[in-house]
């Protein structure tokens, strides 16, 4: 590990550089689940009926006070009964039809987006491995929680509420507008303004929850800090200095989330502001029309229709309330569809040709690299070039050269995780693009340096590969690898957990495991990038058994980091700033004095004399 | 973040209640200015609310009604009720202010308090403590669990004010009528009981869901880190079946969760309704008796309209409170665990390199088997010991037996003759350096990394340091030089270069002993043979102590202590061991070339 330069490269993309407008990224976003159409006109006739079902309430306290209880001869109680009851009737109506609409809702967004997750992840393993990298796992793994979450919250509360609270908004303005025009204006006049200003607030309230956001970050920060590095802050009798900075940062972070509750709190005092200055308006205006305009204007104005007004009225300020948390919910959103859109619209690089596939043929593979280049994707000079070489089936072959040489880079090239940039890959003369995925991985299998483990069982992460294998067959591969003692040692064999990333073994122990899953896997071309750990001595012999095990009468690449490999090994490659500067066998090569593989050598006699 | 969540689980029983009261009544104490602002504006929210309905009302009933029916505006008396309605508005928007403003600043806060409090308390602990503590665990407690301690006091003034605010409403309908405050009766506690039982049914619901979202993320996150196996072994299908399974479970337990609310969100719409009705219908009898006003029966209608929000604060409280309870205990926890290490306040005089003794040590984690049994030897003033042994041997432990990060269970250790325990805080410091395994760099320059504020560590020794770790120079290529921000734990540097960044660290205070416990892994065999060797040519006054595996490395030792399990197996020069101790010469010739420089994930070239 100790590359000292790190570049992440550009991901290519086929979509054009320019980020996608909002209005295409939503428009995009929702065309990625069609289940969210489904059965949408049914939903939206639900949300109409659970708005009437508000609007029925003020429609009959005007009825009952208009024409029962201050009815003409007398209060008509019969009436004020029925119109009570007709509208409790419709009030169950309405939560029927809200509950129904709630839960196809759910529904149909919850399935839309946990399709939409799957695809995202099967997407993201069939990106190459550059999109892979150790610095973009967190941003990947955002991708298929945060980012859809994002999504669900809009469309399940917002998205919703923006259409039933425009639905309350319309249907309400229908309704004053019956009841009088001119009061219907003036409530308007108040509420237009407030929508105006609304945006501007909305960007207010933005910004302050970003700080909340960035803040919370750095403070996690600084407590996993003081977690981690605790064992270094009491060594070193510094204390004071780490608690110093704790402090800021939760101070910084108490003054983000009031800064944020602030804002918040300025839109609830403004809606209410905006709420009363309409009660307001309605009653005054609603007096002067009924008792002084009324003729003029050709319209009269009952007692009732003021108080039913005044309900109307009330119907505004919540969606208005909500105006600001929808639009920052829709802009989330939209900025969650982007980055899953981005993952979705990255093409893999490296295809399976499908169809065209060639066989190819049985036993021991033979490699040639023709005329080999490549260059990471944003430029730069090639980190291989002009590598033309041939390996014989059955061979066992180290490759050798100091970091950034382009050992590595050979190694990806050699298991199609990259495609060169110039030249071919040929396996026994079919050329590697043209082998398909499934035959690839089957008889060309790599052991990478860590030997990844997942959080399960020994047994099952051998068997990872072929997940067909009984606890017989895999226990028969262990023995045959040398590793029956090992496994029996074992707290519960071969179902004894791993942990998180195989921590409850040792390294060496998780590369044994490593070198089961490979052997079981029974390849034509094995890749082995060779642990650089020091283990100890017993899980040492141990590796070093089952090595030669596995490797037996198959071609074998392994890229070395010890003296002994390249010694043993048929032809070593040595390989100087992405070329192959010499290559044969161990003896041939040393000889050749003041040649790299000759300054190699010498530095690891140095490092173990 | 599992850790949190649970709490959701422990249900609504008395207890819990009970103990949630207790919290709300510490945190009170705790902030009692910013409380009482909350409370005092959610009341006067409260008041003015119920004032509002009848306000509104007493102007329809008493000025409407009669200009309606006479034909002629009232201008005074309109003017009047106008006023008076938007008054009310203004003072309840005081009241909002008040509450929220002071809700926040008492919710932030109190946060900021115990937060400050549990972070102390972790400096505070002993390392032999934060052993026994999972990291994360502990960064759940300072984060999430103060975060969840709290959340109920958003709500809380709000709650406080709404119970005045029923209160209220209840007398002002008893004093309208009596029939009238009847359904008042019923509707509320209809919207407090529908509240608690939603509470309870969506908790469970929601926790399933919070802990599937949990477990969503963690197939991701070890699926993407193994994406490199998966890849090679063509098992991508296989992995995103798997996702899918999880994927779905978490759908369904979306829905679910869904579900329960969908029906709890329209009926809590809908309740307030029903009450205007029943007011209407009732109210209409009462007033053909004679025995209700016109704005009387308009006032009670309003009142249902604007009460049945405020209600649901009460259920926002009782809904967070068996999480904060559980968040609570936990943050209590770490503030009641005992132990701290005692220092003595002893100073070691003079400059120069110091001897280490290690006097019959035995140590042992919590209730497992000893460590370390019986470990005695020497380290005399100025000289260099390796100390070698297999994984789990206890090099280690005993590195931080001599930094004093731990305490020996029996026997001493000392510093010049004085048991470490005698030594100040501060003497200790400033004598010993130990360089760990794992480099920890700071999210800070690399100046500060290396002098870490320490008084009498100046620029020019963190300069010098860095030379003698051979860090000078990829240092000078930053952009900044020694100014560079390194990002989180060192992110811009690479392995080798956070090790010599530490390493330079441990030498910058010019301690009277190092210990270099395997700290020079990830370098360069090469540079770190120049990094030994300057320390021995440069004349540093220093007694040091290295873990190594390297033969080169345990080569430049004046002596080597053998370990093997937990005991001094042999000591002498490497070769009098490799010559005379079987398991030793084993031991190191099984490195041999074990160590090499390897390549990254992403190499590049040149």
């Amino acid at each position: 590990m100790s590359t000292d330069v790190r570049v992440e490269p550009a991901p290519r993309r086929t979509a054009p550089a320019a980020p996608d407008g909002t209005l295409v990224t939503l428009r995009r976003g929702l065309a990625l689940s069609p289940e969210l159409r489904a059965g949408l006109s049914g939903t939206l006739a639900l949300a109409l009926a659970s708005t009437l079902g508000k609007v029925a309430v003020p429609i009959a306290v005007q009825q009952g006070l208009d024409h029962g209880i201050r009815a003409t001869g007398g209060p008509n109680l019969g009436y004020v009964a029925t119109v009570g009851a007709l509208t409790v009737v419709l009030l169950v109506l309405a939560v029927g039809s809200a509950y129904l609409m709630n839960y196809r809702l759910y529904r149909s967004t919850e399935t839309a987006l946990s399709g939409l997750r799957i695809r995202t992840f099967g997407h993201v393993h069939a990106l190459s491995v550059l999109h892979q990298q150790d610095e973009r796992r967190g941003a990947l793994v955002s991708r298929v929680t945060s980012d859809i979450d994002q999504i669900s919250r809009f469309l399940q509360f917002s998205g919703v509420s923006l259409v039933v609270n425009a639905g309350q908004v319309v249907v309400a303005t229908v309704v004053m507008v019956v009841y009088s025009w001119p009061l219907t204006v003036a409530v308007l006049a108040v509420f237009v303004p407030l929508a105006l200003v609304m945006p501007r607030l909305q960007r207010w309230q933005q910004t302050a929850y970003r700080a909340v956001r960035e803040r919370v970050g750095v403070l996690y920060a600084a407590v996993a800090e003081s977690v981690v590095g605790a064992p270094v802050i009491r060594a070193y009798g510094v204390s004071g200095r780490t608690a110093g900075r704790l402090s800021d940062a939760i101070e910084r972070y108490r003054s983000a989330q009031y800064g944020a509750q602030r804002s918040s709190v300025v839109m609830s005092a403004l809606s209410e502001g905006a709420s009363g200055l309409t009660n307001t308006l309605v009653v005054v205006g609603g007096v002067v029309l009924g008792a002084g305009l009324a003729h003029e204007l050709g319209a009269g104005f009952s007692v009732g229709e003021l108080t039913a007004f005044v309900f109307l009225a009330g119907l505004f300020v919540q969606p208005i309330q909500m105006f600001t948390e929808t639009l920052t919910e829709a802009q989330n959103a939209v900025a969650g569809w982007r980055r899953v859109l981005d993952i979705l619209d990255a093409e893999p690089e490296v295809v399976d040709p499908g169809e065209q596939a060639s066989p190819l043929p049985a036993g021991p593979l033979a490699v040639r690299f023709a005329d080999v280049g490549y260059a990471y994707p944003g430029g730069g000079a090639e980190a291989l070039s002009d590598v033309a070489v041939t390996i014989a089936p059955g061979t066992a072959v180290a490759v050798v050269g100091e970091t950034g040489s382009g050992k590595t880079t050979f190694a990806k090239l050699l298991t199609r995780l990259m495609d060169p940039t110039r030249g071919r890959v040929l396996l026994s003369g079919t050329p590697l693009s043209r082998v398909g995925f499934a035959e690839l991985r089957r008889r060309v299998v790599m052991v990478p340096q860590d030997g990844f483990l997942f959080d399960s069982t020994v047994g099952r992460n051998a068997a990872f590969v072929r997940p067909d294998l009984s606890d017989a067959e895999l226990t028969a591969a262990f023995a045959e690898l040398g590793l029956a003692d090992w496994l029996a040692g074992l707290p519960a064999g071969l179902d004894t957990p791993v942990g998180e990333r195989g921590e409850h073994l040792s390294v060496g122990e998780r590369q044994l495991v490593a070198l089961v899953r490979a052997y079981v896997a029974d390849p034509d071309l094995l890749i082995l990038d060779e642990a650089t750990s020091a283990v100890d001595p017993a899980t040492e012999v141990r590796l070093q058994r089952a090595l030669d095990a596995v490797t037996r009468g198959r071609t074998t690449v392994t890229i070395a980091h010890r003296l002994s490999t390249a010694e043993a090994a048929d032809e070593v490659l040595v390989f100087d700033g992405g070329r192959i500067v010499q290559r044969g066998p161990h003896e041939q090569l040393v000889a050749v004095t003041d040649s790299v593989y000759e300054r190699l050598h010498a530095s690891w006699l140095e490092q173990t004399r | 973040m599992g850790v949190a969540v649970s709490g959701y689980s422990t249900g609504y029983d008395r207890g819990v209640v009970l103990r949630g009261l207790k919290l709300l009544g510490r945190s009170i104490r705790d902030e009692p200015a910013t409380f009482a602002i909350g409370a005092l504006g959610s009341v006067l929210f409260a008041v003015m609310t119920v004032a509002s309905a009848y306000v509104i009302g007493a102007v329809v009933g008493d000025v409407a009604v009669p200009a309606i029916e006479a034909g002629r505006v009232p201008a005074g008396a309109l003017a009047l009720g106008g006023a008076a309605i938007l008054g009310v508005s203004v003072l309840k928007i005081v009241g909002i202010l008040g509450r929220r403003l002071g809700a926040g600043a008492m919710q932030y806060r109190l946060q900021a308090r115990y937060r400050r409090a549990v972070t102390q308390r972790y400096l505070d602990l002993p390392m032999s403590w934060h052993q026994r503590h999972p990291t994360g665990a502990l960064l759940s407690n300072a984060n999430n669990d103060v975060e969840s301690a709290f959340m109920p006091i958003a709500p809380f003034p709000f709650a406080v004010g709404t119970v005045t605010m029923l209160v209220t409403a209840i007398v002002a309908l008893l004093v309208t009528d009596w029939v009238l405050a009847l359904v008042g009766v019923a509707v509320f506690p209809t919207v407090f009981v529908i509240n608690v039982v939603y509470s309870r049914r969506s908790a469970p619901l929601q926790a399933a869901a919070q802990r599937l979202r949990g477990e969503v993320a963690a197939v991701a996150h070890e699926s993407f880190d193994g994406a490199l196996v998966v890849k090679t072994a063509g098992r991508e299908a296989a992995e995103t079946a798997r996702f899918a399974v999880v994927s779905d479970q978490l759908r369904d337990a979306s829905i679910a969760a869904g579900r329960v609310r969908g029906l709890f969100d329209p009926l809590m719409d809908a309740l307030p309704n029903v009450g205007t009705l029943a007011v209407l219908v009732v109210g209409s009898v009462r007033l053909a008796a004679g025995d209700l006003t016109v704005p009387q029966l308009v006032s009670a209608a309003f009142l249902f309209s604007v009460l049945a929000f405020p209600v649901r604060a009460i259920g926002w409280v009782l809904g967070d409170l068996p999480r904060a309870v559980a968040g609570a205990d936990r943050v209590d926890g770490v503030l009641a665990a005992e132990g701290g290490m005692a220092h003595g306040a002893a100073e070691l005089p003079g400059t120069g390199a110091v001897e280490l003794t290690f006097d019959r040590v035995r140590f042992g984690y919590g209730d497992g088997a000893d460590v370390l049994t019986d470990v005695s030897f020497t380290v005399p003033a100025g000289r260099t010991v390796a100390l070698v042994g297999a994984t789990g041997s206890g090099k280690s432990t005993l590195t931080q037996l001599a930094a004093r990060l731990v305490d020996p269970t029996d026997g001493t250790v000392r510093l010049a003759g004085r048991d470490v325990r005698e030594l100040s805080a501060a003497a200790l410091a400033s004598t010993v350096a130990l360089v760990p395994q794992v480099p920890f760099v700071f999210d800070d320059t690399v100046h500060g990394n290396v002098a870490l504020e320490r008084t009498g560590v100046g620029a020019d020794d963190a300069a010098a340091a860095l030379r003698l770790a051979q860090a000078d120079r990829f240092v000078a290529a930053l952009p900044d030089g020694a100014d560079t921000a390194v990002g989180e734990r060192g992110a811009s540097l690479s392995g080798g270069q956070r090790q010599r960044v530490t390493l330079a660290r441990g030498l910058a205070g010019r301690p009277r002993l190092l210990i270099l416990d395997d700290a020079t892994s990830a370098v360069d065999p090469r540079v770190e043979q120049a990094i030994l060797a300057g320390l021995r040519t440069t004349g540093t006054d220093t007694t040091v102590l290295v873990v190594a595996y390297r033969r080169a490395t345990i080569a430049l030792a004046d002596e080597v202590v053998y370990l093997a399990d937990g005991r001094v197996a042999a000591r002498g020069t490497h070769r009098e061991l490799l010559a005379t101790v079987p398991g030793y010469a084993e031991l190191v010739t099984a490195y041999e070339a074990a160590d090499a420089d390897a390549d990254d994930e992403v190499e590049v070239a040149g």
